[in-house]
């Protein structure tokens, strides 16, 4: 008897009950949370069909003259994009022409050199520039960089490289070269870091393999370090040129703001960022308001292949990315 | 190859190295002491309590700007960070449909997106219908600068999650939505805030989204559909000015800006690591 | 004893992972205060096996089962029965000791009793301390309650998640090779755990460890490639099995 009861009250216990309550607060939760990836799916979509949108009177009116034209006229109305596309390029080109080889060594000192704590205190230290903000570098640039660049930098560039077209010209300070020169500080820590992750990658036997034969530490890093993430660096600096291109405040303060294309990279330029940040605020409704939208637009497009190229070629060549793969797969 | 040279090769490549890295710093010293010498002896409390003195009268201070930076990120972060970790939570717990993988890709791109062009998106979404310059549409492109980058992190730390921890909450008979929200995500919320904070730090420095949708203004103000002024914004407009004493402001403002922005940071990291911290001061 | 003491009855259940079939047929009984150990070589399906009796098995992407099991007669995987629900009578313990991150021993105790919405702190209270009892963990940490979980060590941390496991008051608990990532001693210190554990509960416990499985099982089934090759009293599986099979494994000719 004694038996039966406890057994009774062990079952009903552990009767399981229909399914009533359980999964609704996982159905609700799921949906809002498929709610708020589909709201910023939407705005992704609306931000680019706006932007069309405000650009098309510059796309009826110039078409694919745009692109070619390094007219640059609010007052007789004539727009072309051709300077700014020039002043991106080459200023973003020049500055990881500067940060590139830095960022990667600086990568090499920090997890190959470096005592592990000293190197966090070094990579932290390189993190901080990415944290000072764009107007401060702008700032500096303009009061410190800038006659820097025309009292010192220029005279020696003259006197050396002074027989190329780059380096001819008056200097005013503020031009091409220092805009490239600050992008290059601003790129820097965005390469390192993500040069310093690729390193992390690379398994520690890997280099006591290489060590174990007899290699010196250069020579270490070169097979074990640097040659099989030769993509995953490539990526880093593509990704860095993209945020190059995108680079606004600073560039602004320091390019000098000309339309004018030159070889010497002491004249004044103007990108395509820094030209919406100038004009847009001033720039009357009509045709300059969507041309600085077309503008914009184009970077905005510049920017997305450059990014993308960036992560398919991290993606697609290196070899760590495609064993992970194989190994999600099987 | 001869030993001798090889380790001579090896000492130049080291010695290069180390030159790479004094290269790398200098900018950060020098901007941080140039601004330092130049912001500080600017600085003063009036620069924190007062509003900018008339034009050519020397004086008066960037208050109104400090509160306009403050006001405007809390409000982008209002926005953005609810969203932000919510979209982590999705792609971390439920990353592998349709949805979610577009969702990846749109938070790559918007991060790759230059600021200046969310501002303009800022300027014809919400400047244009209501033609005013305002702090909602300021706070609106902060927020789409801080949204992908919460996203991301959060999907970061709650990935790091070890998936037997979300069996043992399954495992006692948790729904899903309880053991995310009471047990993962709260396992991880210092991180998670970390993560926000370095988005918010990031933010509260940008200069370009605010320069036509807050625009700025002189004056101390409230609403959100009036402009506002910003401390990134105030420092540019000072600084392109052609008087002295506005650069001057300026210089502390800017300094006050880095003050702000690389605290935030270094704090944000702290928490990220508390014992970490104590260890390396332990050792060292 | 009696058919009805049966506390949980497997039939004919199957489990894949996408294509790969990882339990094949495998029908079985588990009686109330008893421990019933699985093993077989690693890849057997044993930890799968395990795993679909609390339908966590289901939550990995691709996974599918299909068949019977019968706990106290109602079929868990019936299409209308809660996964959720279900196993709040089915607890389990994994491999790792995995107490909740950031939380305290007291709340990583409570934390499903607090979950399912019990809130009075007196409730709370006594059920921690009821089960780190039976975890045989109270003593060493009672001075400790609101320290984080995961400041114990590895067995202790074991035995904390045994009395999580516990708080929900499940008749039927689960354990994937519990001492695996433990050292003899702790090892130790939960096969004697569960012994006391069969007083009350009914155990089935996946082990690699045959010397555990012979030590603390009444019974022993052995798995081999997803199917049940045999099942019965350890003193008869280890001592006398019926099948070769068994027999090579644990006199160790394979595996």
């Amino acid at each position: 008897m004694e038996q039966t009861k406890e057994q009774f009250k062990f079952l009903s216990q552990h009767k399981l009950q229909t399914r009533l309550s359980g999964e609704f607060g996982d159905k609700i939760a799921k949906i809002v949370m498929q709610t708020v990836a589909i709201a910023i799916l939407a705005t992704l979509i609306l931000m680019v069909i706006l932007l069309v949108q405000m650009s098309s009177e510059a796309i009826n009116e110039f078409g694919s003259d745009f692109l070619t034209n390094s007219t640059w006229d609010p007052i007789s109305e004539e727009f072309g994009v051709l300077s700014f596309l020039y002043g991106t390029l080459i200023t973003s080109i020049l500055a990881l022409l500067i940060a590139a080889p830095i960022s990667v060594m600086v990568a090499i000192f920090i997890t190959e050199i470096l005592p592990l704590k000293l190197g966090q205190v070094l990579g932290l230290f390189v993190e901080m520039i990415a944290a000072i903000p764009s107007i401060v570098f702008g700032l500096w640039g303009l009061f410190f960089l800038a006659p820097l660049v025309r009292e010192s930098i220029t005279p020696f560039l003259k006197s050396t490289l002074g027989f190329l077209p780059f380096f001819q010209g008056p200097s005013f300070g503020i031009g091409i070269l220092t805009a490239s020169i600050i992008l290059a500080t601003m790129i820097l820590p965005t390469i390192t870091s993500i040069t310093r992750e690729v390193f992390k990658t690379i398994p520690q036997h890997q280099k006591e393999a290489a060590l174990a034969l007899g290699a010196t530490r250069e020579e270490m890093i070169k097979l074990a370090v640097l040659r099989p993430s030769f993509s995953g660096i490539t990526g880093a600096i593509v990704l860095g040129f993209g945020r190059a291109l995108g680079e606004t405040m600073a560039v602004a303060m320091v390019i000098g703001n000309s339309s004018k294309i030159t070889l010497s990279l002491f004249a004044p330029g103007a990108t395509m960022s820094s030209v919406i940040a100038n004009e847009y605020a001033e720039a009357s409704a009509g045709l300059h308001l969507s041309s600085l939208c077309f503008v914009g637009l184009l970077l905005f497009a510049v920017t997305l292949i450059v990014n993308s190229a960036a992560r398919f070629i991290v993606w697609k060549f290196s070899p760590l990315s495609k064993s992970e793969r194989k190994e999600k797969r099987s | 190859m001869n030993y001798k040279w090889r380790k001579l090769r090896n000492k130049f490549f080291i010695i290069s190295l180390s030159l790479a890295a004094a290269i790398c710093l200098t900018p950060l010293i020098l901007v941080t002491s140039f601004i330092l010498q130049k912001g500080a002896s600017s600085l003063d409390l009036n620069f924190f309590t007062q509003l900018p003195a008339p034009v050519g009268d020397v004086g008066g201070g960037m208050m109104h700007a400090i509160l306009g930076t403050i006001y405007m990120v809390a409000l982008g972060s209002l926005i953005a960070v609810p969203l932000g970790i919510i979209g982590g939570i999705y792609l971390s717990e439920f990353g592998k449909g349709g949805i979610s993988k577009s969702l990846r890709i749109a938070t790559d791109v918007m991060t790759g997106i230059p600021s200046i062009i969310i501002g303009i998106f800022a300027y014809i979404l919400l400047v244009v219908p209501f033609k005013t310059f305002s702090a909602l549409s300021g706070a609106f492109a902060l927020s789409l600068i801080i949204l992908p980058v919460v996203i991301r992190s959060s999907e970061e730390i709650l990935k790091l999650v070890p998936n037997h921890i979300r069996e043992a909450g399954l495992a006692l008979g948790l729904p899903r939505w309880k053991v995310i929200l009471f047990i993962i995500v709260r396992g991880n919320l210092s991180a998670l805030f970390t993560g926000v904070m370095l988005a918010v730090a990031r933010a509260s420095g940008e200069t370009a989204p605010l320069l036509f949708t807050a625009f700025g203004n002189m004056y101390l103000s409230s609403s959100p559909m009036e402009p506002m002024a910003s401390l990134p914004v105030q420092i540019y407009t000072y600084a392109i000015s052609p008087f002295e004493d506005w650069q001057r402001q300026s210089w502390a403002g800017a300094f006050v800006l880095i003050m702000l922005v690389i605290g935030v940071n270094l704090g944000a990291r702290a928490i990220l690591n508390p014992s970490a911290i104590k260890e390396f001061f332990k050792r060292s | 004893m009696s058919e009805s003491d049966n506390v949980l009855e497997v039939k004919n259940l199957n489990a894949w992972f996408g294509n790969f079939h990882a339990v094949k047929n495998v029908s079985n009984n588990y009686s109330r205060k008893s421990i019933t150990a699985i093993i077989g070589p690693s890849g057997c399906g044993k930890s799968t096996y395990l795993r679909c009796l609390n339908r966590i098995h289901e939550e990995v992407p691709g996974a599918r089962l299909s068949g019977e099991a019968l706990l106290l007669g109602q079929n868990i995987f019936a299409p209308n029965v809660d996964p959720v629900e279900l196993r709040r009578h089915i607890g389990m313990v994994f491999q790792k000791p995995n107490p909740f991150p950031a939380l305290s021993i007291f709340d990583n105790v409570v934390i499903g009793l607090k979950l399912q919405g019990e809130k009075r702190k007196d409730v709370l209270m006594e059920a921690a301390q009821k089960c780190l009892k039976k975890a045989a963990l109270w003593d060493e940490v009672k001075e400790k309650l609101q320290k984080q979980g995961t400041s114990l060590s590895g067995g202790q941390q074991q035995r904390l998640c045994i009395a999580r496991a516990l708080a929900v008051n499940p008749p039927v608990l689960l354990m994937d090779e519990p001492t695996s990532a433990l050292d003899p001693i702790a090892s130790a210190k939960i096969e004697e755990l569960m012994q006391t554990l069969k007083e009350e509960y009914t155990v089935i416990v996946v082990t690699h460890n045959m010397q555990q499985a012979a030590r603390v099982a009444d019974f022993t089934s052995f798995l081999m490639l997803g199917e049940l090759i045999e099942h019965g009293p350890s003193e008869v599986i280890f001592t006398n099995p019926k099948k070769t099979k068994t027999e090579d494994y644990i006199t160790g000719r394979f595996g």
